[in-house]
């Protein structure tokens, strides 16, 4: 398949419902059932190897109108805690057998019990993600709680995860991410050639299909890719920070990138991409993965980081992506985003790098403002 | 209309007992730098005080010193300084208000008190204490200790849980050596938890008073009177005899049949903080609908103690870690809560629920819409909802809120005449 076919074929995927991309993989699978992940880290290994789809819950974006989530959730919550309920209103996820939440902030964590209040058909779980980094017993904790985990499909549906199948997830997703890096390492090296839409959409495919497409959709893009014949511009290479959970539209990256910038690294679809380097293959598969949940974590807001200050993660993506500067890209009234915002901003001035705050909702759809904001800012760097 | 109701200055021992108590505590931590004595920042919710005061470590709060700030009205300077300093509108403006009064240098409201010498996060619940203990350790250049506590996610809390805390909580005594340089003595913390059993006893008498009518104080409004002696001096003689003290007052009260009120027309159960810079106003509009709070569920942030749990001095740590991980309103779900309040409308025989919704706490209020479906469509609870904040006077709007009150009581009213009839 030649890029530009992979792409259609995500950009076809991810105007689906997440509950159309279930049924039609549970079509082919008569006993299999589908589990999706609300942001950020999704467990996949653990799903995929109890035969399972694993699929990302990232909201209704601009698909759906809230007619019943409104009154639920109050005004100063964020979009994709609303959409996400309302998708389940709507029946937009039949299809999906279980929901995975966990404490990645306060609303996260309220939205869970309260789809398992209101859709007390499907199976809700919610994973416990440590915050302390730094304890000898972290690890061996979330290895237990993955196990949990894993007891909680067995006992709900009989569908086992066994070490072996779990080694082998492993195996699958270890490719699957060593994929979606080189392609990340593709952009920081020909920015030109791959935009972040075009990125975007491909990751957020993954995230609809099984792995093992996955890994084909990647490896296609990854010898095409460089094939593709684009010049290079003037633009300012940013990296994206803050939207690691509700989702932009797709329409802000576009006018980010009509604005001109080169966008080389984000924190779009962070959880299919959650560990820095492969898992290790050798050893307790669970064990494997809470030590890998520790210690090869990507830096996010969602997770404490005691080894390290807010700022040096990013600053280290800033430094590996060749960036000249950062757009802070939080989703409106998201905690996490807008607290670190702070500590990160101190931490970039401090190193000099620059940087810009641009808010938004899964369902803004005008950018002019934004876009000459963005615009100002670009000329302000590159013409100073 | 019947005849106006008015408020008993009844409180008057309790809440002087209180601030005599707190205000010695807030003393004790502005000598302490100069004397040379640790001190450890933590939070209210679920906290593990008696471990910092065994490990010699003179315990502060946060969240006290914002509450403070907020009831003295001075709140909205300091949270529009850190609003300065990149803070956005919509973070909780406790954090705001107390990162405001970080950057000034200091942190007391009133008296300064210094920075802590560490900083433990017990991570209880609420994910934006992470962020303000990382902000805090960032500001104030003290160490963090992240304790992270699981939520209570399952019925029980496994056994792997509470070894994942009390390995935890042995890592704390180990830092808490290190500051103080003192060794840990577990008698010392076995002491220190039957006082504060003690308390928890004692508190959880007083809320069992109020099913008593007329309940003898307001357990909503004057309930913050009594949070202060159980989350901030628990484990201390001096909280323990407090609470005898309150009981004994308390039941003063029921026995002459007095209640906060010159009548007790409403029994209500109140969800949510209250509006701190608006405290008085905001308790005005209900006691002139003779409105009393038999139950509230902010105060039982620091601990549920109506329900039986006490510390246990024969399992200091484990019981340290199950009260953290289950006995707290914040490391629940919001739909545990929905059968906590429940139970208070229930056994506390309560003819409405209030929610109070506050803008810049998500942890309490993000969902309160789905709260209010289940209490009046499934319950049929009449529930009345009012928002504001309970640190940032910005999005206090008195008149709305009181025609909303005003409208629910008469309404209440009405169905009371009917039923009667
Ligand atoms: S967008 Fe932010 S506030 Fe909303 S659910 Fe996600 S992490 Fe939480
Ligand atoms: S969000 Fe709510 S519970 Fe959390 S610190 Fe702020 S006021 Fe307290």
């Amino acid at each position: 398949m030649t890029a530009d076919q992979v792409l259609a074929e995500c950009r076809e995927l991810v105007a689906q419902p997440i509950g159309a991309a279930a049924e039609r993989w549970k079509a082919q699978h008569p006993d299999g059932r589908a589990v999706a992940s609300y942001p950020v880290w999704a467990p996949v290994e653990i799903i995929h190897a109890a035969g399972m789809l694993p699929l990302a819950f990232l909201g209704g974006g601009t698909s759906v109108e809230l007619t019943h989530a409104d009154a639920r959730f109050q005004s100063f919550v964020c979009s994709i805690a609303k959409s996400s309920l309302e998708l389940g209103f709507q029946g937009l996820c039949k299809g999906v057998d279980g929901f995975v939440f966990s404490n990645i902030c306060d609303v996260a964590r309220n939205l869970s019990s309260i789809y398992q209040r209101n859709f007390g058909d499907v199976l809700v779980e919610y994973l416990h993600l440590p915050q302390n980094s730094t304890s000898p017993a972290v690890a061996a904790y979330m290895a237990a709680e993955l196990k949990r985990l894993a007891a909680r499909f067995e006992d709900a549906w009989g569908l086992r995860v066994t070490p072996t199948a779990l080694a082998k997830s492993i195996e699958t997703f270890n490719t699957l991410r060593t994929g979606i890096r080189a392609l990340y390492a593709l952009r920081i090296a020909e920015p030109q050639k791959l935009s972040t839409v075009e990125l975007y959409t491909a990751l957020r495919a993954l995230t609809m299909a099984p792995p093992e497409d996955g890994i084909a959709w990647v490896n296609a893009l990854l010898e095409d890719i460089p094939r593709r014949s684009a010049r290079q511009r003037d633009g300012l290479r940013v990296v994206i920070e803050g939207a690691f959970c509700e989702q932009p539209p797709l329409g802000l990256l576009e006018v980010l990138e009509e604005a001109g910038c080169y966008v080389v690294e984000d924190d779009l679809m962070l959880g299919w991409r959650w560990f820095t380097s492969d898992v290790a293959t050798d050893g307790d598969p669970f064990a494997r993965l809470g030590a890998a949940y520790v210690d090869q974590a990507v830096p996010s807001s969602t997770r404490h980081e005691g080894r390290e200050h807010r700022s040096t993660g990013l600053l280290e993506k800033v430094r590996r992506a060749r960036a000249d500067a950062v757009i802070f890209m939080p989703a409106k009234f998201c905690e996490p985003a807008l607290f670190d915002y702070v500590l990160m901003k101190q931490g970039l001035e401090k190193a000099g790098v620059p940087h810009l705050l641009v808010e938004f909702e899964e369902k803004m759809w005008t950018f002019e403002r934004t876009r000459n904001e963005i615009e100002t800012f670009v000329e302000s760097m590159l013409f100073d | 209309m019947a005849t106006a109701v008015t408020e008993r200055q009844y409180q008057g021992q309790v809440h002087e007992h209180s601030r005599r108590l707190m205000s010695a505590w807030m003393d004790e931590l502005g000598r302490a730098e100069a004397e040379g004595v640790p001190t450890g920042a933590l939070m209210i919710s679920g906290n593990c005080v008696e471990l910092l005061r065994a490990c010699h470590i003179l315990p502060m709060f946060p969240e006290v010193t914002a509450l403070q700030a907020a009831i003295r009205k001075k709140s909205l300077p300091l949270i529009l300084k850190a609003e300065q300093a990149g803070y956005s509108s919509d973070n909780c403006a406790y954090v705001k208000a107390d990162i405001g009064l970080f950057l000034d240098g200091g942190m007391g409201p009133g008296k300064p008190i210094p920075f802590p010498t560490i900083t433990v996060c017990n991570y209880v619940g609420c994910n934006v204490y992470v962020k303000w203990f990382e902000h805090l350790a960032d500001l104030s250049g003290s160490k963090l200790f992240m304790l992270d506590v699981p939520f209570c996610r399952t019925a029980q809390p496994s056994a792997a849980d509470i070894q994942y805390v009390v390995a935890q909580l042995k890592e704390l005594i180990a830092l808490c050596e290190s500051v103080s340089g003192k060794k840990f003595d577990i008698d010392e913390l076995r002491e220190i938890l039957a006082y504060a059993a003690r308390a928890e006893e004692g508190y959880a008498r007083s809320k069992e008073l109020c099913k008593r009518h007329p309940a003898p104080f307001d357990a909503y409004f004057d309930a913050i009177n009594m949070m202060g002696p159980i989350n901030v001096l628990r484990g201390m003689r001096e909280g323990a005899e407090f609470f005898d003290a309150a009981v004994a007052e308390f039941e003063s009260l029921v026995a002459q049949g007095h209640g906060p009120l010159s009548e007790e027309r409403f029994r209500t159960v109140v969800e949510g903080p209250p509006p701190y810079p608006f405290y008085r106003n905001f308790r005005n509009l209900f006691a002139k609908w003779g409105a009393v709070a038999v139950q509230s569920t902010y105060s039982t942030v620091g601990g549920i103690w109506e329900w039986g749990f006490r510390h246990d001095p024969r399992r200091p740590l484990e019981s340290i870690a199950e009260q953290m991980m289950t006995e707290n309103l914040t490391n629940r779900s919001i739909v545990a809560r929905y059968a906590q309040i429940k139970r208070y409308v229930e056994e506390w025989e309560a003819d409405a629920l209030i929610i109070h919704s506050i803008k810049s706490c998500r942890l309490f209020s993000a969902g309160q819409g789905d709260m209010r479906d289940y209490f009046t469509r499934e319950l049929g609870v009449p529930t009345l909802m009012v928002e504001s904040d309970l640190e940032d006077p910005r999005y206090y709007a008195e008149a709305q809120i009181k025609n909303r009150i005003d409208a629910f009581f008469e309404s209440l009213e009405h169905k009371k005449v009917v039923a009667g009839r």
